[in-house]
C-alpha cells in the first residue's frame, strides 16, 4: 500500500514553528496599533502639526500642488491689494481666509506625515550606530563602526549583539529579537542555509553565535528604507495621482480662464470687479478640496499599510494592489491552517473506532508535531478519551516522532503501539510478522482522494502485529475563507490556490475553500508561467512568497508580498514586505489599494460638485447690482453680496479641515461590485457634494450677518 | 392643433425616423470603415492623388494627412474666392476681400460654415458649387475619419496603427456622404427646393419695390449642408429661405439629415469596438441631453409672457411662420448641439434664456450628438474624463473599453477640453476689451454681449450659426473668427489622434465584476452630469452676463 505523498512526514518535520516559543498562527492583531496611535484621528494632531503647515508655505514646496499654488498666489495678491485699501474689512477678511485655505491644505499633509514620524522615531532608536565585529581573512576579528561595512563583509554576532546590517547567516543558528521592526516580541530562529537565513540590521541576537554576510550598503538597509517610507521622504507620486493632478491642473486652468476673462465682460456690463473678488471667485471654483487633500490621502494610504505591518516599497505597488484581478494564494498558511489536523479515525474490519482512537492517542502522546497533537485533541473531543500524560503509564517507553522513522508510539510492556506514515507502519508490521488488513489500503486511498493524508495505526501485542485503522489527517480550511473568496469574486478578483499537493488533493481543498482555480504540484516555474499567462491577458497579479525560489515570481508579479521571515532574495524581489509574515494579508492589501483610489475619486467628485452652489452664491453677488434679474439666482437668499462671497470662501476653507479625517481614514470600503460601489459613492459624494455647500454657505452667511456692521 | 402639440408631434416623428435609420446606417458605416475592399471609383481617386490606401498609419502620419489635406483645402478655397471676378459663372460678383476670403475658407474647411457674407450677394456659382459645396463633403469626411481613427484606437491593441487617412476620407465621401446626399437632394427638389444654374432675376415685391435673386445648385448643397453638419446656407437667410427649405416637411427632413449621421456613428462605434451596448450608452447620453435641450427651448419659447407673444402662441419674432415655434426650437437645438449652424429662425430673436440654451448647446462642445465625427470623438473624450473620476470611485485604475486611462490619456483629454473654452473666452474678452470690436454689436446691454459671445462660441466650436445682429464682416471678426475656427478644429484633432495612438498601443484589460460598467444607465447619468458640470460651469460667468442677465430680467 502506498500513499501519494511519500514525504508528508518530511513536511511535518520542517513545520517547526518559526517563532520560538510557538505563538500560533499570526492573527489579525497588528502590533503596530500598540506602537503608533493608529486608526483614529486625533484632533490634537492638528495643533501639533501647525508649525509644519507653516513651513510648507515655501513656494518651492507649494508649486508641486498646482491647485494650492494658485491659492497661494491668490492669497499674496489679495493681501497686497488690501494694503492699498487698508480700510476695507472685506479685502482683509477674504485674504485671511485664503491664507487659511492654504494653511489647512498644508496642515492636512503635515498631519498625515506626522503619523509616520512616531514610527520612524522608534525605528531610528533601533538604528543606533552599532559596532560590528568584522571577520578578517585569517579568522581574526576587528571592530569597525556599522556604517563602514561594505557588501560581502563577514561579521560575527553573539548573544546580546545588535546585528549591524542586512545580510544572510552563513554560519550557525541563533534566535533573534526582531521586535524593533515587526513589533512582535517573540524571537525568531535564523539559521544558515535555507529559507530562514535573512537577518535585518538593527535586530538583536538573543542566543548563540552566527556569522553574517552583509548584503546591503549602509544607508540602504531595510530599516533605512522603512524610515524613509514611513516618513514619506521616499514618497513619489503614483501613476493615478499624477493623472489626477493633471486633470485638476486642467480644471484650474479652465477656471483661471473663466475668471481672467471676466473683467472686460463686467466692465461692459457697467461694474468693476476688484482683484479681491476675482481671486475669491477663482479659489472657490478651482478644485481646492481635492487639491488640498490629495497628498494627505496618498500618505495616509501608505500609513494604513504600515499600521498593518506591511511595508510597500513604492506607492505604485499600493495602487497596483487596487487593480489586481488575480490573487495567487499559497495553500498552506493562507487558505488552510499551517498544519493538517486529524479529522476522523477509520477502523479496519474487525476493529472498533474506539480501539483505533485509544491506540492513536497513546501513540501520539510523544509526538510533538502539530499533527500529533491534533490526534490527541480529536481523541478527546470526539471519543471522550481523556488526554493521558506520559507519566501515567508506568514503565512505558515513549518513542517520539523523527523524520527518519516517520513514526511515533509507545511500548508498554509487551504492547507496542505505532502510528505514522503508511509506508513506515506497514514495514514495521511486516518486520514483526504481522499482517496488514486488506481494507486498510482502500481506506487510505479513499482518504487521499478526498484531499486528506492517511496515517496508519498499528499494534503488536499477544495477538501479533496488525494494523488497527487509519487516521484521516485533513487540511483545515481557515474559518471565513469561503466568505472572503466570495467577496473577492464580487469585487472581480479571481483567486488561484498554489499548492505542492497532487491535483486530486488540491481539487478537494480548492472546492472546500471556494477558490476559483488551483495550481497543483506547483513548481516555481509553474508559478512564473501562470503569472505571465495572466499578465498576457491584461490582468494584474498579486502573490505572496518567502523562499528564494519564489523570488523570480515575486519580481514578475505586479504586487509581490514577501514574508519578513523569508529570504533576503525574496524580500528584494517583492515590492512589499509583510512584517507579520501572514499571507492572508494580501486580501487586506488589495482592499487598502482600492480604498486609496476610491478616496481620491470620491473627494474629486465632491470637490467638483461643490462648484454649482458656489456659483449660485457668488455670481448674483457680483452682478445683481447691474442686472437685477440675476438676483433670482440667489436661491440661498444670502444676506449681502460681501457676505455671500465671504461665506463661499469660508466654506471652501472649512470643508478642507472637515474632510481631513476622511482623507486620512479613507472612504469606507466594502467589497461590492463596481456598479453598486459607484452608485453608493456617487450618491454620497456626488449628490452630497451638490447639496452640502448650499447648506454650509447658508449657515455661514447667517452667522456672518449676525456680526454688527457687516450683515 | 395647438403649436405645442405640433412641436411635440414633430419631435416624435423625427425620433421615429432616426430610430429606423440608426441600425442600418450605423452598421453600414462600421462596415465601410472596416472593409478592405476598394470600389473602382475609389481606386481612380487613390491613383489620382497618389495615395496608397492599404498602408497603415500611426497617429502622426494620420494627423499629417488631415492637416495637409485641410491646408490645401483652405488655400484652394481662398484662391478661388480671390479670383472669383475672373471666373465663369460668377454672376458678376467681384472677388472677395482677403480677410473675408480667409474667414470663409477657414470656415468651410473646418466644417464650421460661419458666413460673414450673404450668399446671394457675394458668391457666384463657381465658388458655391466648386468650392463651398466640395468642402461641405470633404470637411465632413475628415471629421468622420478622425472619429473612426479614435474608435480604432479603442478597438485595436498593441499596435500604434490607426488605419489610412486617405482611405477613410475617400470612403466616407464616396460610400456614405455622396449617396445619401444625392437621395436627399432629389427629395428636396421634389419638395420645391431650387436646383439650376440660372442667373440673377429681378422680381417685383408684393409691397412694391423690387428684389433680386439668383438660382444655383441649392438643393444639392442644402442636402450635404445638413447631412455633413456644415450649415453654410446658399442664401443669407439659410434654412429660413424658401428656396433652401420650402415646406414644413423639408424642415423636418432637414433635422433628420442633421442628426442621422452623428447618431448612427454611435452604432458604428459600438460595432467596431465589439459591443453595441457601449454604443447605446453613448447614444443615450446624446439623446438625453438633446431631448432635455429641446424641452427647455420649447418651454422658454412657448412660455414667454406678454400679450403679443400669447396671441401668436409663443415668441414668434425671428421665426418663420411656416414652421412655428416648436419646429424652430427643434431646429435651434439640433443645429447648435451638432456642429451644423444652419438656422431656420434667428437665435438672436429667441427669448433671452432661449438664446442662452442655443449657446450652451455649443459650449458643451457640440457632442449631443455633435458634428459628423467631431460629436463622437468629443463625447468619447468626455466619457474618458467621466470614467477617470468614476473609475477611481470603484477602486481601480480607470479604464474605458478595456483601455487604461493613465496620465498620458488624461493629459490629452484635458488638453482637448481646454481648447475651445480658451478660444471662446479669450477672443470674446479681447473683443470686449478693445475699443473698436464692440461697435459691431447691433444691440446694447446684455443682448449685445450675447452677440459677441455667440459669435466666438459658434466659431471656436465649429458650429457656424450666427446669433444675428453682429456685423462680423470686419477685419477683426473675420480674422479672429477664422483663427478660432482653425484652432478650434485642428488643435483638438491633434489631441484626439494622439490619444487614439496611445490607446491603440495598449494591451487591453479584461473586464471583471470590479470593472466600471460603461454600458449601464448609471454611467450615462454620470456622463451627462460630468458634461454639464465640467464644461458647462466654465462658461457660467459669461452666460450670466449675457443670456441669463437678459432672460431673468
Amino acid at each position: 500500500m502506498t500513499t501519494r505523498r511519500e514525504n508528508h512526514e518530511g513536511s511535518m518535520s520542517t513545520a517547526t514553528p518559526t517563532r520560538v516559543p510557538h505563538s500560533g498562527v499570526p492573527t489579525g492583531h497588528t502590533p503596530a496599533e500598540d506602537r503608533v496611535g493608529a486608526g483614529l484621528f486625533d484632533p490634537g494632531q492638528l495643533l501639533r502639526s501647525l508649525p509644519d503647515a507653516f513651513r510648507k508655505l515655501d513656494p518651492r514646496v507649494m508649486v508641486k500642488s498646482p491647485v494650492m499654488f494658485v491659492v497661494l498666489v491668490g492669497s499674496v495678491l489679495t493681501t497686497a491689494f488690501s494694503f492699498t485699501d487698508p480700510g476695507d474689512w472685506f479685502g482683509w477678511a477674504i485674504s485671511a481666509w485664503l491664507w487659511l485655505t492654504v494653511i489647512f491644505a498644508n496642515l492636512a499633509e503635515a498631519v498625515a506625515e506626522g503619523r509616520g514620524k512616531a514610527q520612524a522615531d522608534t525605528l531610528r532608536k533601533a538604528k543606533t550606530d552599532t559596532v560590528a565585529r568584522r571577520l578578517l581573512a585569517g579568522g581574526a576579528e576587528e571592530r569597525v563602526p556599522g556604517t563602514r561595512l561594505t557588501i560581502g563583509d563577514l561579521v560575527v554576532c553573539e548573544a546580546g549583539d545588535v546585528i549591524p546590517g542586512d545580510g544572510d547567516v552563513v554560519e550557525g543558528v541563533a534566535s533573534v529579537d526582531e521586535s524593533a521592526i515587526t513589533g512582535e516580541s517573540a524571537p525568531v530562529i535564523r539559521e544558515s542555509g535555507g529559507d530562514r537565513s535573512a537577518v535585518t540590521g538593527g535586530t538583536k541576537v538573543l542566543s548563540d553565535r552566527i556569522v553574517i554576510r552583509i548584503t546591503t550598503k549602509p544607508g540602504e538597509t531595510f530599516i533605512d528604507r522603512m524610515i524613509n517610507l514611513v516618513e514619506g521622504a521616499a514618497r513619489q507620486k503614483t501613476p493615478n495621482e499624477i493623472a489626477l493632478n493633471i486633470l485638476l491642473a486642467s480644471l484650474t486652468i479652465a477656471f483661471l480662464l473663466a475668471c481672467a476673462t471676466l473683467p472686460p465682460f463686467a466692465d461692459y456690463a457697467g461694474t468693476r470687479l476688484t482683484m479681491v473678488v476675482l481671486v475669491a471667485l477663482l479659489v472657490c471654483l478651482i478644485p481646492t478640496t481635492i487639491g488640498a487633500l490629495l497628498s494627505a490621502i496618498g500618505i495616509a494610504g501608505m500609513d494604513r499599510l504600515v499600521q498593518r505591518n506591511v511595508l510597500a516599497m513604492s506607492g505604485r505597488a499600493v495602487e497596483a494592489a487596487g487593480d489586481v484581478s488575480t490573487l495567487l494564494l499559497d495553500k498552506t498558511g493562507t487558505i488552510t491552517l499551517g498544519n493538517r489536523q486529524a479529522a476522523e479515525f477509520v477502523p479496519v474490519r474487525g476493529t472498533t473506532e474506539a480501539e483505533v482512537a485509544d491506540a492513536a492517542q497513546l501513540s501520539s502522546l510523544a509526538d510533538e508535531t502539530p499533527e500529533g497533537r491534533s490526534v490527541v485533541v480529536l481523541a478527546k473531543e470526539a471519543y471522550g478519551l481523556r488526554e493521558r500524560h506520559q507519566g501515567e503509564l508506568v514503565g512505558a517507553e515513549w518513542i517520539g516522532f523523527t523524520a527518519q522513522t516517520r513514526m511515533s508510539g509507545v511500548d508498554v510492556g509487551e504492547r507496542k503501539i505505532r502510528k505514522g506514515a503508511a509506508g513506515s507502519v506497514i514495514a514495521w508490521v511486516r518486520e514483526r510478522g504481522g499482517t496488514v488488513a486488506e481494507d486498510a489500503d482502500g481506506i487510505a486511498h479513499r482518504i487521499s482522494e478526498a484531499g486528506g493524508t492517511p496515517l496508519l495505526v498499528a499494534v503488536q501485542d499477544g495477538k501479533g502485529a496488525r494494523v488497527l485503522g487509519v487516521i484521516h489527517l485533513k487540511d483545515v480550511v481557515k474559518e471565513g475563507m469561503r466568505e472572503r473568496f466570495d467577496e473577492l469574486r464580487r469585487m472581480g478578483i479571481k483567486t488561484v490556490m498554489i499548492t505542492g499537493d497532487n491535483p486530486l488533493t488540491a481539487k478537494a481543498i480548492a472546492e472546500e475553500a471556494g477558490v476559483d482555480d488551483f495550481l497543483a504540484e506547483a513548481t516555481p516555474e509553474d508559478k512564473m508561467a501562470l503569472i505571465k499567462r495572466e499578465q498576457a491577458g491584461g490582468k494584474l497579479v498579486a502573490m505572496t512568497g518567502d523562499g528564494t525560489n519564489d523570488a523570480p515570481a515575486l519580481a514578475q508579479a505586479d504586487v509581490g508580498v514577501a514574508m519578513n521571515t523569508g529570504t533576503s532574495a525574496a524580500k528584494e524581489a517583492g515590492n512589499m514586505v509583510d512584517l507579520d509574515s501572514n499571507p492572508t494579508k494580501l486580501i487586506e492589501i488589495v482592499e487598502i489599494g482600492k480604498q486609496l483610489l476610491i478616496t481620491r475619486g470620491a473627494l474629486t467628485t465632491f470637490s467638483i460638485a461643490n462648484d454649482v452652489a458656489k456659483y449660485f452664491a457668488i455670481i448674483p453677488a457680483l452682478f445683481a447690482a447691474v442686472y437685477p434679474g440675476l438676483d433670482k439666482l440667489n436661491i440661498m437668499q444670502l444676506s449681502s453680496p460681501d457676505s455671500a462671497i465671504l461665506s463661499a470662501v469660508i466654506f471652501n476653507a472649512l470643508i478642507i479641515i472637515a474632510l481631513v479625517p476622511l482623507a486620512l481614514r479613507g472612504v469606507r470600503y466594502r467589497p461590492l461590485s463596481a456598479d453598486r460601489m459607484l452608485r453608493r459613492n456617487l450618491g454620497i459624494y456626488g449628490l452630497g457634494g451638490l447639496i452640502a455647500p448650499f447648506i454650509g454657505i447658508k449657515i455661514i452667511d447667517l452667522l456672518i450677518s449676525l456680526i454688527p456692521g457687516i450683515g | 392643433m395647438s403649436p405645442v402639440l405640433a412641436g411635440v408631434l414633430q419631435l416624435l416623428a423625427l425620433m421615429g425616423a432616426l430610430a429606423l435609420a440608426y441600425v442600418p446606417l450605423g452598421t453600414y458605416m462600421a462596415r465601410v470603415y472596416s472593409s478592405d475592399k476598394h470600389l473602382r471609383v475609389e481606386r481612380w481617386i487613390y491613383k489620382g492623388i497618389g495615395a496608397n490606401p492599404d498602408t497603415e498609419m500611426r497617429w502622426t502620419a494620420y494627423l499629417r494627412g488631415v492637416l495637409a489635406f485641410s491646408a490645401a483645402g483652405v488655400l484652394f478655397l481662398y484662391l478661388l474666392q480671390r479670383m472669383q471676378g475672373g471666373l465663369p459663372g460668377s454672376l458678376g460678383f467681384s472677388s472677395i476681400e482677403p480677410a473675408q476670403a480667409f474667414d470663409t475658407a477657414a470656415s468651410f474647411v473646418t466644417n464650421t460654415n460661419w458666413q460673414s457674407y450673404a450668399g446671394e450677394q457675394a458668391m457666384g456659382h463657381a465658388v458655391q458649387t466648386a468650392g463651398l459645396a466640395v468642402q461641405n463633403f470633404v470637411s465632413a469626411a475628415v471629421g468622420i475619419a478622425v472619429a473612426v481613427a479614435l474608435v480604432r484606437g479603442f478597438a485595436r491593441s498593441r499596435t500604434g496603427e490607426l488605419g489610412n487617412f486617405w482611405a477613410d476620407l475617400v470612403r466616407g465621401t464616396v460610400r456614405v456622404l455622396v449617396p445619401i446626399a444625392a437621395v436627399a437632394a432629389v427629395v428636396l427638389v421634389a419638395c420645391g427646393a431650387l436646383q439650376n444654374f440660372s442667373g440673377i432675376h429681378e422680381v417685383g415685391q408684393f409691397m412694391g419695390g423690387s428684389q433680386q435673386w439668383n438660382g444655383g445648385a441649392v438643393a444639392s448643397q442644402e442636402a450635404i449642408k445638413e447631412l455633413g453638419t456644415n450649415g453654410g446656407g446658399y442664401f443669407n437667410a439659410n434654412s429660413a429661405h424658401p428656396f433652401e427649405n420650402p415646406t414644413p416637411f423639408t424642415n423636418l427632413f432637414e433635422f433628420f439629415l442633421i442628426l442621422v449621421i452623428p447618431l448612427a456613428l454611435t452604432r458604428a462605434f459600438g460595432v467596431m469596438v465589439g459591443s453595441v451596448k457601449q454604443g447605446y450608452a453613448i447614444l443615450a447620453t446624446m439623446v438625453t441631453i438633446w431631448v432635455g435641450f429641446v424641452a427647455l427651448l420649447m418651454w422658454t419659447e412657448f412660455a414667454h409672457h406678454g400679450p403679443a407673444l400669447q396671441a401668436a402662441g409663443g415668441a414668434m419674432e425671428g421665426k418663420e411662420t411656416r414652421f412655428g415655434v416648436g419646429a424652430s426650437a427643434l431646429f435651434g437645438v439640433s443645429t447648435t448641439l451638432t456642429s451644423t449652424g444652419a438656422v431656420d429662425s434667428f437665435h438672436s430673436s429667441f427669448t433671452g434664456l432661449g438664446g442662452g440654451i442655443t449657446m450652451l448647446g455649443m459650449m458643451l462642445g457640440e457632442i449631443a450628438p455633435g458634428g459628423v465625427g467631431s460629436g463622437l470623438y468629443g463625447m468619447l473624450i468626455m466619457a474618458i474624463i467621466a470614467v477617470f473620476i468614476a473609475g477611481l470611485m470603484v477602486g481601480r485604475t480607470p479604464e474605458y473599453l478595456g483601455k487604461k486611462i493613465g496620465s498620458r490619456e488624461i493629459k490629452l483629454a484635458a488638453c482637448y477640453i481646454l481648447v475651445t473654452p480658451a478660444l471662446v473666452l479669450i477672443f470674446t474678452a479681447a473683443s470686449m476689451a478693445l475699443p473698436t470690436p464692440p461697435h459691431s454689436m447691433l444691440n446694447s446691454g446684455a443682448h449685445g454681449f450675447s452677440e459677441v459671445l455667440y459669435a466666438f462660441t459658434s466659431a471656436s466650436n465649429n458650429n457656424g450659426s450666427a446669433f444675428a445682429g453682429l456685423n462680423a464682416n470686419t477685419d477683426w471678426y473675420n480674422t479672429t473668427t477664422g483663427l478660432a475656427m482653425l484652432l478650434g478644429r485642428f488643435v483638438p484633432m491633434v489631441f484626439v489622434l494622439a490619444l487614439a495612438g496611445s490607446l491603440a498601443g495598449q494591451r487591453p484589460v479584461p473586464a471583471t465584476a470590479g470593472t466600471l460598467r460603461t454600458e449601464k444607465p448609471l454611467f450615462t447619468g454620470l456622463l451627462v452630469g460630468a458634461i454639464l458640470i465640467i464644461t458647462g460651469l466654465t462658461y457660467f460667468p459669461a452666460l450670466a452676463l449675457g443670456p441669463l442677465a437678459e432672460g431673468l430680467a
